[in-house]
């Protein structure tokens, strides 16, 4: 679909310009990632690399013992295209440790865990390192609420968050992400044998098509219909997008002064960057 | 003969700070002086950042504050438009460009149209400015528009009834949409369509400057531009980089295209008010 196509060149140019621009204001000179081994947090890692240099990327890889061998491989192959420093970082001992106490949770549970436990890992080396966490979750997930909230979703400047995983798929490969990463099933490799596709119900490449016309396209839900889209896929899709709206703001505040965070006290983020 | 060189400054303002921006558009000043301009046209609010929210009330200043000494005296060197919070005596805040010449402030013009829609939220922080007047510049017969005042026609129908030659736009343009295969910002082709069709329609010369940069995550596309009172473009900035844009224009060019294409001439002024009175009591809005 014409509306999902990107011109690669100015995508990357802007979100180059965009990590290069956000990271320097904030007095950082370096980014944090993430490496899953999947096709989003390699895209960033590219991204960033080139916008600061490899030698300002730090990509962490923090398997859980049952991860994937392969995702280990190919977030190695990321690092070793890049010439990026890596480090490695187990996360088994302390996501056991926990369930230990709680040894009936299931996999869901044990999935949010290990994602929080990440982002523990990633943000204590932001601080240790005067590098920003860079954000690996794309638009489809954020838009589906498929994601951890505060653990993949949480980071402090995310060059991906409004691009679609097919427009992702189209950047990966203008940049020159080894094919064997972009064309994997996707997967949150939380549990043995998960992909993203079987659990949600739906291929990345129908979602997007309804999600742009949704949202991008601000299409109402009858014009979806009358397009020729699925009623009952269509209407599972904006459910879906409702029930995660929380996951996309801030905490709620209850109001009490004058002036509240974010209600009525209301500064840029770049306020004097 | 009577060419004169323009600048435009397709710079990245810092967020509310004003002493840093200060300097940036002293900086910018000398080299377009350097290169042999005769005026400087900073993007809007090149001052103060774009995204101000909150802070609108603290960068604002006005019109009579030693703030602006140092532009003042630069303006002696070389002619400047630059963008502003402009704080009335009735402490009200405008998103306000100024022409500053000689020393002197020459002309205030306060954004008319303030967008509120999408990512903008102007009618928030600023009043509406009521006035559109072309004044008397130093490279012939102006008019500001201040980006969203671009979009409504009618602002540059009165200006060019009001005399301009030269429609000068400071603009902070995020770039949104359209991103798709071989093609740019889906507004920024609106804008470059808008700059041509002005330029063409009101035999005027468009002094179009963008700023570039980014702002809370969103991307100023730059692609400053002037374009001739023909429609064709003398010179176009890049998109997404930080330049001076210069350009030499030519006031014989405004009487070449008056004299091709006698719009101006044939524009039937009574029709318009008479039409539009009638809509005024008739119509749907």
């Amino acid at each position: 679909m014409s509306g999902l196509s990107l011109h690669c060149e100015f995508v990357q140019q802007i979100l180059t310009g965009f990590i290069a621009n956000e990271v320097r204001k904030t007095g950082f000179s370096r980014v944090v990632v993430g490496l899953s081994g999947g096709v989003d947090s390699a895209l960033s890692a590219y991204l960033g690399a080139e916008a600061l240099g490899a030698e300002n990327v730090l990509a962490l890889l923090m398997p859980y013992r049952t991860s994937s061998p392969e995702s280990r491989e190919h977030a190695e192959l990321v690092v070793k295209q890049l010439g990026i420093q890596s480090d490695v970082i187990e996360i088994t001992p302390m996501v056991d440790a926990y369930f230990e106490r709680f040894p009936e949770s299931d996999h869901v549970r044990r999935g949010n865990k290990m994602a929080r436990e990440r982002m523990t890992i990633l943000f204590d080396h932001s601080a240790t390192l005067k590098a920003l966490v860079l954000g690996t979750s794309n638009k489809t997930e954020l838009l589906l609420g498929y994601g951890t909230l505060y653990g993949d979703m949480a980071s402090a400047i995310n060059p991906l968050g409004d691009l679609y995983k097919t427009q992702i798929r189209y950047l990966a490969r203008h940049m020159g992400i080894p094919e064997i990463i972009v064309r994997k099933a996707p997967s949150g490799d939380l549990w043995v044998g998960q992909t993203d596709e079987a659990e949600l119900g739906f291929t990345y490449e129908e979602v997007d098509r309804v999600l742009y016309l949704m949202v991008d396209r601000r299409c109402e839900i009858p014009e979806l219909i009358a397009a020729g889209f699925d009623e009952r896929f269509v209407r599972a899709v904006l459910a879906k997008l409702q029930a995660s709206q929380y996951k996309r703001r801030l905490p709620l505040i209850a109001k009490i002064s004058a002036r509240t965070i974010d209600r009525d006290f209301r500064y840029p983020r770049d306020w004097g960057k | 003969m009577n060419r004169h060189i323009i600048a435009l400054a397709q710079i990245n303002p810092a967020l509310g700070d004003l002493e840093r921006n200060l300097a940036l558009h002293e900086k910018t000043a000398e080299e377009a002086i350097g290169r042999g301009a005769s005026l400087l046209v900073f993007p809007e609010l090149s001052l103060t950042g774009y995204f101000l929210k909150d802070l609108v009330s603290s960068v604002a200043f006005p019109m009579t504050s030693p703030i602006l000494g140092r532009l003042r005296d630069l303006s002696r060197r070389i002619d400047l438009v630059v963008g502003l919070v402009e704080e009335s005596p009735e402490h009200l805040f405008y998103n306000a460009a100024i022409y500053l010449s000689m020393g002197e402030i020459q002309h205030v013009h306060r954004k008319v149209y303030l967008p509120t829609y999408g990512i903008f939220d102007e009618q928030r922080y600023f009043a509406e400015g009521g006035r559109i007047r072309t004044f008397r510049a130093r490279v012939g017969r102006s008019a500001i528009l201040i980006c969203e005042d671009m979009w409504h026609p009618s602002t540059a129908y009165v200006a060019s009834l009001d005399g301009m030659e030269i429609l000068i736009s400071p603009s902070a343009s995020p770039g949104r949409g359209g991103l798709e295969e071989g093609k740019f910002f889906a507004n920024a082709r609106a804008w470059e369509t808008i700059n041509r069709a002005y330029a063409q329609l009101f035999t005027c010369y468009v002094i179009y400057a963008n700023r570039v940069g980014y702002e809370d995550g969103a991307c100023f596309w730059g692609g400053s531009e002037a374009i001739a009172p023909s429609g064709e473009p003398v010179a176009k900035a890049e998109y997404l980089s930080e330049e001076i844009l210069v350009v030499e224009i030519d006031p014989a060019e405004v009487r070449r295209a008056r004299t091709v294409n006698p719009l101006l001439r044939d524009e039937r002024l009574d029709v318009t008010l008479r039409e539009l009175e009638r809509v005024r009591r008739e119509g749907v809005r």
